[in-house]
């Protein structure tokens, strides 16, 4: 290894080369202060566009401010991070970048979670002189779906564009205008709406200001537990229950399942469900898919497309209908266990407890705003009436619950209902990348081989690598499979499947990196990856401890399918659980 | 050009062009061709002169007379009586502005006296659309040279042993660019031209391009082959319409004559040009910006190292020049890198271009030996202050330059004396202000160009250089107070020392340099809540003198916001808080009644 020798404030120190002053200062205690800066190294994500100039330090024989995150050290450099001059710089850029951004901290989504409210405090600003004149730039507001924008917040640190181009590759975001009133937008400032966005919110988990933020839609959440004429049935998908914990201050990767359950208890829904339930649904629709295509397929029908590929995900399932329409008959046909829910609870459930459907809100809680979008899709709702009524994030959960003085910590665990609420360790796994393809070929080798499997984990499935693949034995059968996680990587696997060059059988595509934990809607984790890391080992810690880990194990989805459904893809089953996908391809018309 | 014993030039800049320099063309030809000397005397469109002030410009060779503002109609009259009755047209010669004489030799104008012309050398002499009178002025004989005998190494070694630094604004040794852009590894490689021209009022390369775009062509041939590059980008902003064809033309012409393309002079050295356009944004002169720019990314800058020669257009390594240092690189090359570096200063060789305006009296295009003094410049070259007025400043250095004062006009003008002054080259705009110019609204009005060209990427010059440029406004409204002064220089300070690229670490020069040149006027317009230029309409008042009012309500007819009251026969008076300061009461007052104070 080939290392620099330099002195920071006085202290010698050698690092690596190539290393830059920032991480070197970091080696040795000294926290020079970023704002722009965004390093997810176990994926390889690092925004430096060297644009804020918070981090600038002094360098010997330099004319200017040097900015750390971006400058690599060199041999015999000599830098300071505190001189009065590099201390005025800082709180002068500071001062700057606060007369331009609004004052109204008290209202703002993020405030408390907000890095630029942190950085003024951190510098000790305390006034903006020229506050009084000094023009604003303004833009209009923009409300998708799923996303709220308000540029005026924009602090033009490029984290948003790095994720949506460099690693959801889906172009939606990048600076527009020039000088004073640039800011990050869809190209022509076009509404999000009308972008190639895919609501994956991978730009407002690292959005270090109030500028990108979800819709909240607690108060539709509130507004249906208030009304006595309602029964509020309510979801959790499986990362939230490893998340959650954060936003009141636990440690990341505890599991909060039971707090949760009493929280929601405690807030008022009729029926407290696992989103766990439906995924292992999911896995009896979509690995009976799975293995009739394969057989199809060894059998030499033409029209038995190979790779098969997962659906669960909202943001994936955008991502393909825009940029792969073309391929839109690959993707398994089931849908997410977000919109199974919704379609067995206003059935099944509701026949059952002999409620109308439009007397039953169903309410999902889910670690993804993606998931906002997907529930007001036109194909998911029966005359008008949503399957799933609303979806909050885990983010506005959390607020919820402050909101209804609950000392989430003190509660006592509490039990899910019957009958959607039970699931096995299977559907727990969702919430990680890699996890519903292994808890697909728990089930689908079961069914195809007839025998037991005895190694339930598929350890070679797991892990935080943008794209993976293995081979798994089906008794004598090799069963390629591919997992990307990322709309990037994703976008790779894509490629090779239009091409006709894809060797797998199955591949599983989760729109964000790390899967649903690190989703959009989580606790902001602010580039920290060992959370993500914590958070996905609690996953794996849930499943370990089910009882029960095959979902086609689990007696309520038995019952579910001899009392209702008939078989997996039957054809109540394909009216209930299985969609089709559109070319959502944008088109620019330019007006003459 | 043998066969004509007279040529009439006819510039054909883009300021001449716009003034019909065409018409005097085709007019002069069908004159010529009425009287049949159409085999006698040639008719050229050549480029530039650099005389804009007077333009349209015609030249009648081979006795250098200079016609100045002529008009297509005039074309009858050059040729009646110059060309056949062998009598100059007095009305049109040049006129000296201090003895009023005329001067018929043009070597005899304080214009061209002092010019040394290297880089302008074909400018205003050949017809930049025909590649023959390019060649036959030793073009192409270079490459030639550079190909046949010598090595790259040596060619590199040429170019450093001259001496010859960038004109593009930061002055880096060309060779010393050429040679780590050589030593780079990689198995394509790029030679850049940067004709992004920017500057408010520059047009030293959109000259050079539409003069003699050959001489660009050449020198980046001879660069690709110095450094191993294949391919050639110029990359112009697409409101050089003319230029943009010039080129075209020339690289068509060249590709003809395999003077661009596969195998030159037989050699296996391979290369060809082709444009990129921009859209006239000014931070894409800066390279990394205009990499990416030609990328088809934003045009923004980003951090260097890595520097373009390691990393640049498609990552590949690329050598950047400016159309002005490249145009010089031939001549380097067929002269001898020792005779350039007796040309100019220690440590800054060869001429400068500078384009001269403000108020000045011979506004154009100049090309003078680096040492020769600002004074030389603005009052010999330039003809001196319009009007007789008192010379206060020039803004050397485009809009991030600085302003200079008449201490610093016996200054030998070089890279690092500029610099030294507060000031910098940049591409050589020189713009010259006199007693009437407020400095306080000149500052803010660099500022506002820099405002508005930022890119946005970096917080201090995205947000600072607007605040800079509110506080101005504070100060020129009156509103300033000396604290405020205090933050101005801070803000400056602070911008330069932090902004990512070029564009915002100079930025704030005008401002510094006023503020060290001229803080006595921002004084007064903080403390005494006065411009002494009499420029800021917030900090003057009208005033009517009551003794010298005879009360003819002239003034009172002619005001658009009825400001101004008073009887018939009476003295008049106007209310200031009404008055919108447009001027039309003192322009009216006959009797010198209404003053600003």
């Amino acid at each position: 290894m080939e290392t620099i020798k330099l002195n920071i404030d006085n202290k010698e120190i050698e690092v690596e080369k190539g290393t830059t002053i920032l991480k070197a200062a970091r080696q040795m205690g000294i926290e020079i202060p970023t704002l722009c800066y965004l390093d997810l190294h176990d994926m390889n994500i690092e925004n430096k566009p060297g644009g804020c100039r918070i981090c600038v330090v002094e360098v010997e024989k330099r004319r200017n401010l040097a900015p750390a995150c971006s400058t690599k050290c060199e041999n015999g450099m000599v830098v300071k991070t505190h001189t009065t001059r590099v201390l005025n710089a800082r709180r002068t850029v500071m001062e700057f970048i606060l007369s331009d951004h609004p004052k109204d901290c008290l209202v703002c989504a993020k405030s408390g979670n907000c890095e630029l409210q942190d950085m003024a405090n951190r510098l000790g600003i305390r006034e903006i002189p020229g506050q009084e004149y000094a023009e604003m730039s303004t833009y209009k507001p923009d409300t998708s779906p799923s996303i709220k924008r308000d540029l005026n917040k924009c602090i033009m640190c490029r984290r948003c564009e790095t994720m949506c181009n460099d690693i959801q590759t889906v172009g939606a975001l990048s600076a527009v205008n020039r000088g004073f009133m640039a800011a990050v937008a869809p190209a022509f400032e076009q509404n999000l709406e009308h972008s190639t966005c895919t609501y994956c919110g991978q730009c407002v988990a690292v959005c270090p200001t109030g500028a990108l933020t979800e819709v909240d839609n607690t108060p539709d959440v509130l507004r249906a537990l208030a009304d006595p004429t309602k029964t509020v049935v309510v979801q959790t998908a499986p990362a939230v229950r490893a998340a959650l914990g954060e936003a009141f201050g636990m440690e990341p990767g505890t599991l909060v399942t039971g707090k949760l359950v009493s929280a929601l208890r405690a807030l008022g829904f009729d029926y407290v469900f696992d989103t766990d339930f439906s995924a292992d649904l999911t896995i009896m629709e979509e690995g009976t898919e799975l293995l009739g295509r394969l057989t199809r397929h060894l059998n030499g029908d033409r029209t038995a497309r190979i790779p098969i590929l997962t659906s669960c995900c909202p943001g994936w399932v955008n991502f393909f209908e825009e940029y792969f329409p073309d391929l839109k008959d690959v993707p398994s046909t089931s849908k997410s266990p977000q919109q199974m829910f919704g379609a067995i609870a206003k059935t099944y459930f509701a026949e059952k407890i002999k409620v109308d459907r439009k007397d039953m809100v169903v309410v999902s809680i889910m670690p993804c705003l993606a998931k906002k979008y997907e529930c007001q899709r036109e194909e998911f709702s029966v005359d008008g009436n949503r399957d799933v009524d609303f979806s909050i994030s885990t983010r506005e959960l959390a607020n919820f619950i402050k909101q209804a003085n609950i000392d989430f910590k003190s509660l006592e665990d509490g039990e899910f209902d019957d009958p959607l609420g039970e699931s096995t360790g299977a559907g727990v796994i969702f919430g990680a990348t890699g996890g519903v393809i292994e808890a697909a070929c728990r089930t689908a080798y079961e069914l195809y081989t007839g025998k037991k499997l005895e190694k339930i984990d598929f350890n070679e499935l797991r892990g935080l690598e943008g794209v993976r693949s293995a081979t798994i034995d089906f008794d004598g059968l090799p069963l390629n499979i591919g997992i990307a996680h990322g709309l990037g990587n994703a976008r790779k696997l894509l490629n090779e499947v239009r091409e006709g060059k894809s060797q797998f059988h199955a591949i599983e595509v989760m729109a964000c990196p790390g899967g649903c934990i690190g989703g959009g809607g989580q606790p902001l984790h602010h580039g920290k990856s060992e959370i993500l890391k914590a958070r996905a080992a609690a996953i794996y810690r849930e499943d370990a401890n089910k009882p029960i880990r095959k979902s086609h194990e689990n007696p309520f989805i038995t019952k579910l399918y001899e009392e209702f459904l008939g078989k997996p893809n039957s054809e109540k089953a394909h009216h209930l659980l299985h969609t089709s996908y559109f070319d959502k391809k944008k088109k620019i018309i330019v007006k003459q | 050009m043998s066969r004509y014993n007279m040529h009439i030039l006819v510039c054909g800049g883009t300021g001449c062009h716009s003034s019909q320099s065409d018409a005097i063309v085709w007019n002069l030809r069908d004159e010529l061709e009425a009287k049949g000397l159409t085999d006698q005397v040639q008719v050229i469109l050549t480029g530039c002169f650099g005389f804009c002030e007077k333009g349209p410009i015609v030249k009648v060779m081979p006795d250098n007379t200079f016609y100045v503002q002529v008009k297509p109609e005039d074309a009858q009259t050059i040729v009646e009586e110059h060309i056949i009755k062998g009598r100059k047209v007095t009305r049109l010669l040049y006129r000296d502005p201090e003895t009023k004489d005329t001067v018929g030799d043009s070597k005899h104008m304080g214009f061209f006296k002092k010019q040394l012309r290297i880089v302008l050398r074909n400018c205003g002499f050949i017809n930049p659309e025909n590649i023959d009178e390019y060649i036959a002025r030793e073009g192409y004989m270079a490459l030639g040279k550079v190909i046949s005998e010598m090595t790259p190494q040596q060619v590199i070694q040429e170019i450093k042993d001259s001496g010859q630094r960038g004109r593009g604004g930061a002055g880096f040794p060309t060779g010393l660019k050429w040679e780590i852009a050589s030593k780079n590894k990689s198995d394509e490689k790029y030679v850049v031209c940067n004709a992004d021209e920017g500057d408010p009022g520059a047009f030293m390369d959109r000259s050079v391009l539409e003069g003699d775009p050959h001489s660009v062509l050449e020198a980046m041939a001879i660069c690709g082959y110095a450094i191993g590059a294949a391919h050639g980008l110029i990359y112009i902003r697409a409101e050089y319409p003319l230029a943009v064809h010039r080129l075209k033309v020339a690289i068509a012409q060249a590709r003809e004559y395999g003077l661009l393309g596969k195998k030159i002079f037989g050699s296996d050295f391979s290369f060809d040009v082709d444009l990129r356009y921009g859209a006239g944004a000014f931070v894409c002169g800066e390279e990394t910006a205009l990499i990416h720019s030609m990328e088809g990314l934003r045009g923004e800058p980003t951090i260097k190292p890595p520097f373009p020669a390691e990393s640049g257009f498609k990552g590949k390594p690329s050598n950047v020049n400016n159309v002005e240092t490249l145009a010089a690189i031939p001549i380097i090359i067929l002269k001898g890198a020792n005779w350039y570096n007796k040309i100019g200063t220690e440590k800054s060789k060869g001429t400068k271009v500078f384009a001269l305006a403000g108020k000045i009296n011979n506004v154009g295009l100049i090309e003078v030996p680096m040492g020769t003094t600002l004074r030389e410049i603005i009052f010999e070259i330039g003809g001196g202050i319009r009007d007789g007025k008192k010379f206060k400043a020039v803004q050397t250095g485009g809009p991030s330059g600085g302003c200079l004062t008449e201490k610093h006009l016996d200054t030998p003008i070089d890279f690092d004396n500029l610099v030294a002054a507060g000031s910098m080259m940049g591409s050589g705009g020189m713009i010259v202000m006199d007693e009437d110019n407020c400095m306080v609204s000149v500052a803010k009005f660099f500022l506002e160009f820099t405002v508005e060209e930022s890119c946005g990427k970096c917080a201090p010059c995205r947000i600072g250089n607007k605040r800079l440029h509110e506080l101005l406004n504070q100060i020129t409204d009156g509103k300033g107070t000396m604290d405020d002064l205090n933050r101005l220089r801070n803000m400056s300070l602070v911008i330069k020392d932090s902004a990512l690229c070029g564009l915002g670490q100079t930025s704030p020069n005008p401002v510094l340099s006023t503020l060290d040149n001229f803080m006595d006027e921002y004084v007064a317009h903080v403390k005494d809540k006065k411009c002494p230029a009499g420029k800021c309409k917030n900090l003057m008042e009208y005033y009517i003198i009551p003794e010298n009012c005879v009360g003819c309500t002239a003034c009172a007819r002619v005001c658009p916001v009825n400001a101004i009251s008073g009887q018939r026969k009476e003295v008049h008076q106007i209310n200031p808080d009404v008055c919108i300061k447009c001027g039309a009461c003192k322009e009216k007052c006959k009797f010198d009644a209404i003053i600003i104070r």
